[in-house]
């Protein structure tokens, strides 16, 4: 049995609100971790987990649920927080992040045994492929599910991630979806000026791909733009979801030193108090 | 046990074994499925591709997505088995096979053919020469490395129902001697004694295995008792079998179609100086390419005949106590 999704954008809004609370909150418990890559796909996990997936996290092994992928592993944070969020595990152990003998990795590691986390992941380009196999296995038993992997902007630089994509459109993965966090920024700076990737949603169309553009920030064009997903009966759906690094914390939106850094406790109050307005 | 309960069949290629192994593991278990990157046939899984057309997955020449995609039909519980050369299967995909497969801990079994320089005249760069030594650092990775084409049948199987998380398999091009018997049955972890003996050991595996028999009937006609002993399974090593031929025969020669860095020839000595340190000669590649030329003769020429494990059996026997 499936739990019941968020109808309405005033509750998602909420969910999210608290996410990005968490996030600021286990970032600076920890240390370390990367804040502006979790903030940017905020609004996309929350959109997922209480609007879009068929999911029980009463029972996080149910054959029939709909599988979340996470291929940009070092938004462990967010993703780790979206979970907690909804009952996977307590909200407390958020506060573990990175920490010795914690089931929260700096990058999600199953071996850990944390409920809901569906694939060990950190070395960037490697999710599609795996949600590419699990979409493939699904359609050889007829099974229903849905399998939805999120991957940055940035990540796209890595080849195997093209691999991927002609893949899926060669064997008609309807049943997959990929969200890129298109926040515009890597480590270095702009993805245009690191490595351009422009013009983005060319290249899927080129790849086969049922290509949607939203914004990432607005419900009603996430939940939109997944609604139109898995129409074309034949072809794997790409949303390019246009986000913001840092989203929420007005100080840090848009500045690309804050993909692999974290608060310090005087900050995440700061940004705290900012979130909770 | 004596080599001389052996005999040569007929030379037949590993790669034949690997393909019948996995035609008759897919007819019992409707879970395993197989991945084509462009050389199916190549690498004997188009027997497999022909009997069940839809439980084999083409993917073309992508094998980092190869990986990838192995990794998530084994999250749903398929059985995935993907074959290519070794040089790709264990090298170009190393970082997925690291993080996806055994990061995961997924049973998937990865073929690597054209193991060896008895590839022959495609060169070096078709030559899988250090696929054992890094598929061997990798956590919860086994490593198979059968003698013969009979034994590579077994292996395949045994990777399938009787090994757990990802398995590495490598196997060879060149119709070498297909000696082994069905009825020896495949047990992964366990080492082989071929021949008895005491005066030194012989610890082979892969082609060399033949090669080192064929030592150890020239070494008795010199009246030495050689021990041949196959490793068809490199981790996890059968170490207590080797420990026991480090003290009852007190001189090892390893035998390898690899870098003796990294490879079998490592992994026994790991054993043999944590344990009961002797002598030990190594038989493989020495930090070389291989290249173009006739198999044979380009085993004459990196030294990997039965010829140069005589020769290392004196060595070692000169360097005992």
């Amino acid at each position: 049995m499936a739990f019941s999704l968020i109808n309405g954008i005033p509750g998602l809004s909420q969910k999210a609100r608290a996410i990005r609370k968490s996030v600021v909150m286990s970032l600076a418990e920890s240390g370390s971790g990367h804040l502006g890559g979790s903030m940017s796909s905020a609004d996309i996990l929350t959109t997922l987990y209480f609007s879009v997936m068929q999911h029980d996290p009463c029972n996080p092994s149910w054959p029939g649920r709909d599988r979340f992928i996470l291929s940009i592993g070092h938004i462990a944070p967010v993703f780790y927080a979206t979970l907690a969020e909804a009952g996977y595990f307590p909200k407390e152990e958020l506060l573990n992040l990175r920490k010795l003998g914690s089931r929260l990795q700096g990058h999600p590691g199953r071996d850990h045994g944390l409920p809901g986390l569906e694939l060990s992941a950190g070395s960037l380009g490697q999710g599609l492929s795996v949600a590419v196999g699990m979409a493939i296995a699904a359609g050889m038993d007829n099974m229903g599910n849905r399998f939805y992997c999120l991957c940055g902007d940035g990540e796209l630089q890595e080849g195997s991630v093209w691999e991927a994509a002609m893949a899926a459109a060669h064997h008609n993965l309807n049943n997959l979806v990929l969200i890129i966090d298109r926040n515009g920024l890597q480590i270095d700076g702009n993805t245009e000026k690191v490595m351009a990737l422009e013009p983005l949603k060319k290249k899927w169309e080129a790849f086969g791909w049922d290509t949607l553009e939203c914004d990432g920030h607005d419900f009603r064009s996430l939940i939109s733009a997944f609604q139109k997903t898995g129409i074309e009966q034949s072809r794997p759906s790409v949303i390019i979801a246009k986000t913001v690094m840092g989203k929420g914390i007005r100080s840090i939106e848009g500045d690309y030193r804050w993909h692999g850094k974290a608060p310090t406790k005087e900050q995440a109050e700061e940004f705290i108090s900012e979130l909770e307005i | 046990m004596s080599v001389m309960q052996f005999k040569n069949r007929g030379n037949k290629p590993t790669k034949a074994g690997f393909g019948e192994g996995l035609l008759e593991a897919g007819k019992a278990n409707k879970k395993v499925v197989a991945i084509g990157a462009d050389i199916t046939a190549s690498v004997g899984v188009d027997l497999f591709s022909s009997a069940f057309p839809g439980r084999f997955i083409s993917l073309g020449i992508a094998e980092q997505n190869c990986m990838g995609v192995s990794a998530g039909l084994a999250l749903m519980g398929k059985i995935p088995v993907f074959a290519t050369y070794g040089v790709f299967s264990a090298l170009r995909t190393t970082d997925q096979i690291r993080v996806s497969l055994c990061y995961n801990n997924l049973h998937v079994i990865i073929g690597g053919a054209h193991a060896g320089v008895s590839v022959g005249p495609d060169g070096a760069t078709h030559q899988a020469l250090e696929d054992i030594a890094v598929m061997r650092v990798m956590p919860n990775m086994t490593v198979l490395s059968p003698c013969d084409a009979t034994q590579t049948r077994l292996a395949v199987i045994a990777a399938i129902e009787q090994c757990k998380g990802p398995v590495y398999l490598r196997f060879g091009r060149e119709a070498m001697p297909d000696f082994t018997s069905p009825d020896m049955g495949f047990e992964a972890g366990k080492a082989q004694l071929f021949h008895e003996g005491s005066d030194v050991a012989i610890i082979a595996t892969g082609h060399m295995t033949w090669e080192a028999m064929q030592a150890a009937i020239e070494l008795q006609k010199e009246g030495i008792n050689a021990r041949v002993i196959n490793i068809h399974t490199i981790k996890p090593l059968d170490e207590s079998a080797v420990i026991t031929a480090a003290r009852e025969c007190g001189a090892i020669v390893t035998a390898e179609e690899h870098q003796v860095a990294g490879g079998l020839g490592s992994a026994v000595s790991e054993v043999v100086s944590g344990n009961y340190p002797v002598p030990i000669e190594f038989i493989g590649m020495k930090d070389s390419f291989g290249e173009s030329g006739p198999p044979l003769e380009l085993m004459k020429k990196f030294g990997l005949t039965s010829e140069n494990i005589l020769k290392s059996c004196f060595a070692a026997l000169q360097r005992k106590i």
